[in-house]
């Protein structure tokens, strides 16, 4: 059993909540062990750094406190959310390279009786200890209900992978931890150029314009290449593809239908948990029709789109470069 | 080369670049840019702004301070740190971004007035509450700036309660004092840097 | 040198003091005179007799002025105190030499990169450089006479690489008359020259340029060509290297070998020819690698070779008209004797596949500039057609991109010198062939020798669009119509100030310069440096760009680092006419600073054996006890730190000397108003 700390940030607790249920409904199967943090706060997301920058840090800093006060066999905190893990990182990070702002953080902690040591946590995202410490061959062996059949466009979005200063993923543009954990679940993953292009964040809410396009340029990427439904690991991209698809479709004159659901809900499908145990239904763009192709039952009001099948040209010519396992297809 | 040095013998004021590089955590290279447009290459929302990430580098160079603070062009950046790793000279852009935001809110010359406001209200739950509160920042930008599309966003609002997605009220955290005595005290010594 | 100027008078050596005022760089924070009064008076009694200052000493003047102190005044010692040993050690070495006294009895302390250039305190500067030069006299006092090793030069050369720089060495050095073993890896000499299809920036076909020098190397009767083969080992020193070189076998008979072409042309394996086709054309498993190949001798490729894997096949051998197909050679191990060494091994590539947001490797009609090259040669996959990956269709718009792997932390920091002018090249070749557009995608346009400028002009008059900015993303990701089935090049076009999408047919990349990967394995067989990039490492970078700092041992070509090909010609001659000018002296002097084992202390246990950088230490099994080849040994000293037993002393380096020069900085000390003397922190 792999212990870790746990933040699960605030979008977690309620608009995300699938990605919660869906987390505390395999980790028993994934042997990780999972313990809040106590009375942790928010880290800020992307806003608070917009408007202060060491008072953001030591928001944060006020969550590496707790953590370090509360380990006891592990000094490792995992979040669920890209910005979330980010911005613990960032700071963590910064505490350790920058003296000076190292001072002032512990300064502002001090005021509030907390101290952080620089070092003494390793601050995690959910699809790395997934991947890495759980490992492919473990969950391969709890799979009883293969994905076959499901095409997925694997969405990592950006924090996740960048600006990685851990290194965890391998390439910043082209990662491939999610892509594995898919087709290990049984599932057709397709090579989708965009997988960390960004949802456009918090722009859904300030600038519609700019959020729709760049949700634009993802949901009809994923379409092109003939995903049934898009994954992703971060709460702020399930939101903006999915509450907000309805409105990019009436903005652009589209009308797309692709599900969003998060990697948790997909490997707790393959370790055979009933849907609505893993949260799903609490999609805005239903996920169950795409899911009907592995034996999910479709509810009757819900429309199951048909869609034309791409021809796919074969290859003839001059050889193509060729790429290493790792690099990806 | 440490810029504290620089000015302690030669007693001059020192350049934006280098106000700006010195507000950024780390050390951020801002004085490396070559001007090769990767970052503006790369930008998400380049289209929408009114600078591309290195015409606004240049600006800062040039010391155009005003133009800099009130171009939109950091309140168009989402984040997705693709400058930052892909930038030839390790410049930590996404880093500079921020630090030109914060700046512009303190020196209130921002052109996108919905961004800062948003960020600012966004601060303002986390500071009562310790968490945000979807529900009450949604509400507030809504009703301040774009009343006329309150329904239709209500719609959504009210997709995202059915669907129990959304709380009603804010959660608290329990010991709000502790991190309230925490930003305030990061408050002052921001204060006393600035 | 006369015997008695080495012997000391009165049981005391003469020693000669000469305080340098550098101009101001000395003299304007040490107070000159006031050392040389105070050596004089002071260090009396350690032997000086005679105590100047001057200006600057190495000029001929000041040099003339030790000459003569030494035969006038009998000096048996010389303290130089000056500037760094780097600079003018050998020049007052040889100013004694000449007056008479071995030049091993002088020494040049610094009293400027080590005091005048550290500090501005010159109250501080005076007393450290009196410091200085009493610790050089108590040294020098120690100094013993040495006399220079004088090794023999074998008169043949071993040149490493049969690219242009190393057929270039080779023919110099041949056509004066000497022996050249020139040792190429690959089946054909001509390097990455030979798979070019033009050159810039006269647009020669390098194939016609080249091939007359590689023609002229396989026929030269003084050049033994050793190709498919390598160098496996390098053992001795400067003028006597022995070289083992392993011939891999051909599996054909060269004796009987007409280079008729049958066999290649029934060979009924093909592969993809990863080397010579960089990946987008074939060969078969026996085969050479471009038809003008010297030799022109084919090799077979065991590991692909279906008579090798399964044991079938041979068709080779039964419709070879001179039966010169012989599965059953074996390699052979050669063992020369050189007096030169000339390492001229070029370059790799940068892997494009690296940077994933640029699409080689998964979008089809994305190219290398090494691709690109092969589709323009005329022999190459495509006949010289420019066509798109499907090997048929012309593209009718085209986006060249400078600086990929290159000028990029992420990657490579250094700029790879010929990519923007090999990026034009294309860019013209792309207009003459195809009237396709072209996009030149640039950070600066680096076109800076001769005749580069005027090429750039060319282009731009043959209407190649040229956009200032460094590419994003090559993607097929459309988002806009006009987008849809071509790749679309995403950049800041830097200039215009906004971010443009363009669509193009194709993208050809233009790779950077990499050392090749096998570099770190190279530095230690030949015993060279190369820097944290891996480009080996010159003696100076500024004034001495073809030598190493291994005697010996020289570098031509790419292998010291990005360059055209007019550099590396003209590196291959100079490296040529070194290896010359030391044949032709016949014999080398080293300088006899070497470690020195004494053999009564020497207990056997051997940890100095695997220390030596140099290879230069043997162990007598019979004696149990080790020796130190002075020839090879570079006074390095680490053998000197590591023997427990202190057997091993280094000339010119010896305790003796090291103690008594820590004696004489120590001997003096200076209170400064009684308070404690703080550094000035820099």
């Amino acid at each position: 059993m792999n212990k870790y700390l746990f933040y699960p940030g605030c979008s977690m607790q309620k608009n995300a909540s699938s990605y919660l249920d869906s987390l505390m409904a395999i980790r028993a199967d994934l042997g990780i062990g999972l313990e809040e943090i106590e009375d942790w706060n928010c880290c800020g997301a992307t806003e608070y750094w917009s408007v202060h920058q060491l008072k953001a840090h030591a928001l944060v800093g006020r969550n590496l406190a707790l953590a370090e006060k509360q380990t006891n066999g592990t000094n490792t905190v995992v979040a669920g959310c890209s910005a979330c893990y980010l911005n613990l990182a960032k700071t963590a990070n910064y505490m350790k390279d920058d003296k000076v702002l190292r001072d002032r953080i512990e300064d502002a902690l001090a005021a509030g009786g907390l101290h952080y040591t620089p070092g003494s946590l390793e601050i995690r995202h959910l699809l790395d200890i997934v991947y890495n410490d759980v490992g492919l061959e473990t969950i391969k062996s709890k799979v009883v209900r293969p994905l076959t059949g499901l095409r997925i466009a694997p969405y990592y979005g950006c924090m996740i992978v960048r600006p990685d200063k851990d290194n965890r993923y391998g390439n910043p543009e082209y990662p491939m931890a999610l892509d594995y954990l898919l087709e290990a679940l049984g599932a057709k993953v397709i090579d989708f150029p965009q997988k960390t292009h960004c949802c456009s964040g918090h722009m859904t809410q300030i600038s519609p314009d700019v959020a729709y396009e760049l949700m634009h340029r993802l949901i009809s990427g994923a379409d092109r290449y003939e995903a049934d439904m898009m994954v992703t690991l971060c709460p702020m991209c399930q939101l903006n593809l999915d509450a907000y698809q309805g409105d990019m479709n009436d903005y652009m004159g589209t009308d797309y239908q692709m599900p969003c659901l998060y990697f948790t809900q997909l490997i707790g499908l393959a370790f055979g948990y009933a849907p609505a145990e893993l949260g799903i239904g609490k999609e805005f763009v239903d996920a169950r029709p795409a899911l009907a192709k592995i034996g999910v039952e479709v509810p009757e009001d819900v429309e199951v789109q048909k869609r034309k099948p791409r021809r796919r040209k074969k290859e003839e010519g001059l050889p193509m470069p060729r790429m290493g396992e790792e690099d990806g297809r | 080369m440490s810029a504290l040095l620089i000015e302690e013998t030669t007693k001059a004021p020192i350049s934006y670049m280098e106000e700006v590089s010195r507000a950024t955590p780390g050390n951020c290279r801002l004085e490396m840019c070559i001007q090769c447009g990767t970052c503006g290459g790369s930008c998400p929302s380049a289209d929408d702004m009114d600078h591309t990430p290195r015409q606004l580098f240049a600006m800062i160079r040039a010391d155009m301070r005003d133009a800099v603070l009130a171009s939109n062009t950091p309140w168009n950046c989402v984040s997705c740190y693709y400058c930052t790793v892909r930038c030839p000279q390790e410049i930590h852009i996404t880093d500079i971004m921020y630090t030109l935001k914060s700046m512009a809110v303190a020196a209130g010359q921002y052109k996108e007035t919905l961004d800062a406001d948003f960020s600012r209200s966004f601060v303002g739950y986390v500071d009562e509450y310790g968490r945000s509160f979807e529900l009450g920042l949604a509400t507030r930008m809504y009703l301040r700036h774009s009343p006329l599309s309150i329904r239709k966003t209500a719609s959504m609002g009210l997709g995202m309660l059915t669907r129990d997605r959304l709380d009603f009220s804010p959660t608290k955290i329990k010991n709000l004092d502790q991190l309230q005595a925490v930003l305030n005290r990061a408050d002052e010594i921001e204060e006393t840097r600035a | 040198m006369s015997k008695e100027q080495n012997q000391p008078q009165n049981d005391k050596e003469r020693v000669g003091v000469y305080i340098c005022h550098c101009g101001s760089n000395i003299a304007g924070v040490v107070d000159v005179e006031d050392v040389a009064v105070w050596a004089k008076e002071e260090l009396a009694d350690e032997g000086v007799v005679v105590s100047r200052d001057y200006k600057f000493m190495c000029s001929s003047l000041g040099q003339e002025m030790i000459e003569n102190d030494i035969k006038e005044q009998g000096l048996t010692r010389v303290v130089v105190a000056a500037c760094s040993p780097h600079l003018h050690e050998q020049t007052f070495r040889t100013a004694c030499g000449r007056a008479g006294l071995n030049p091993y009895l002088s020494e040049l302390v610094s009293i400027r990169e080590q005091v005048s250039w550290v500090t501005t305190d010159k109250q501080m500067a005076t007393e450290k450089a009196k410091a200085m030069v009493a610790g050089g006299v108590e040294r020098v006092i120690e100094n013993e006479p040495l006399e220079p090793l004088r090794v023999p030069i074998h008169p043949a050369t071993l040149v490493v690489g049969g690219g242009i720089a190393g057929i270039q060495a080779a023919l110099e050095i041949a056509d004066a008359g000497n022996q050249v073993y020139l040792v190429e890896r690959e089946p054909s000499i001509g390097g990455h020259m030979a798979q070019f299809d033009k050159t810039f920036p006269t647009l020669d076909c390098a194939a016609c340029i080249l091939t007359p020098r590689m023609v002229s190397v396989g026929e030269h009767p003084n050049i033994e060509l050793l190709t498919w083969s390598e160098v496996e080992r390098v053992d001795g020193y400067v003028g006597n290297f022995s070289v083992t070189v392993r011939k891999r076998p051909r599996y054909i008979d060269v004796d009987l070998c007409t280079g008729c072409g049958i066999c290649w042309e029934k060979c009924p394996k093909k592969v993809i020819d990863e080397v010579f086709e960089e990946g987008i054309g074939y060969r078969t498993a026996v085969y050479t690698p471009f038809p003008q190949a010297v030799p022109k001798y084919p090799v077979i490729d065991a590991e692909t070779c279906i008579y090798f894997q399964n044991g079938k096949c041979r068709a080779c051998e039964k419709l070879c008209p001179t039966g010169a197909i012989k599965f059953d050679q074996e390699e052979e191990i050669l063992l020369l004797d050189v007096g030169n060494i000339i390492i001229a091994t070029g370059f790799e590539t940068f892997d494009a596949r690296r940077i994933p947001e640029y699409g080689y490797g998964r979008l089809a009609n994305v190219f290398t500039s090494v691709e690109f090259e092969r589709m323009c040669n005329a022999a190459g996959p495509t006949e010289g057609e420019i066509v798109l990956r499907d090997g048929v269709t012309k593209p009718e718009s085209v986006g060249i991109v400078h600086c990929v792997g290159s000028r990029d932390r992420n990657y490579n920091n250094y700029c790879s010198v010929i990519c923007c002018m090999s990026s034009l090249k294309f860019a013209h070749l792309v207009k003459e062939r195809t009237g396709a557009e072209v996009y030149n995608f640039y950070i600066d346009m680096r076109t800076a020798y001769k005749d580069y400028d005027e090429f750039y002009q060319r282009v731009m008059e043959e209407g190649v669009l040229f956009v200032r900015g460094r590419v994003a993303e090559i993607t097929d990701a459309t988002r806009n119509p006009g987008e849809e089935g071509k790749l679309v090049i995403q950049v800041e076009d830097t200039l215009a100030g906004r971010q443009r999408r363009i669509p193009v047919d194709m993208a050809v990349l233009a790779v950077g310069l990499q050392p090749r990967s096998d570099t770190k394995e190279l530095t230690k067989k030949f015993g060279i440096s190369c820097s944290a990039a891996g480009w080996i490492t010159e003696k100076h970078p500024k004034l001495d760009p073809v030598a190493t700092m291994t005697e010996g041992i020289f570098i031509a070509g790419a292998v010291q680092g990005p360059k055209d090909i007019p550099t590396s010609v003209a590196q291959g001659a100079a490296a040529a006419a070194r290896v010359l000018s030391r044949i032709s002296m016949g014999e080398i002097s080293l300088e006899p600073v070497r470690a020195t084992v004494d053999e009564a202390k020497c207990s056997g246990c051997r940890i100095c054996n695997n220390l030596c950088p140099f290879n230069a230490i043997i162990f007598h099994e019979d004696r149990m006890v080790t020796e130190i080849n002075h020839a090879l040994c570079q006074g390095c000293g680490t053998c000197v730190a590591a023997c427990p037993a202190g057997a091993i002393s280094g000339t010119g380096f010896s305790n003796e000397q090291i103690m008594a020069q820590i004696d004489g900085l120590l001997a003096f000390s200076f209170p400064q108003n009684g308070d404690l003397v703080e550094m000035v922190p820099v």
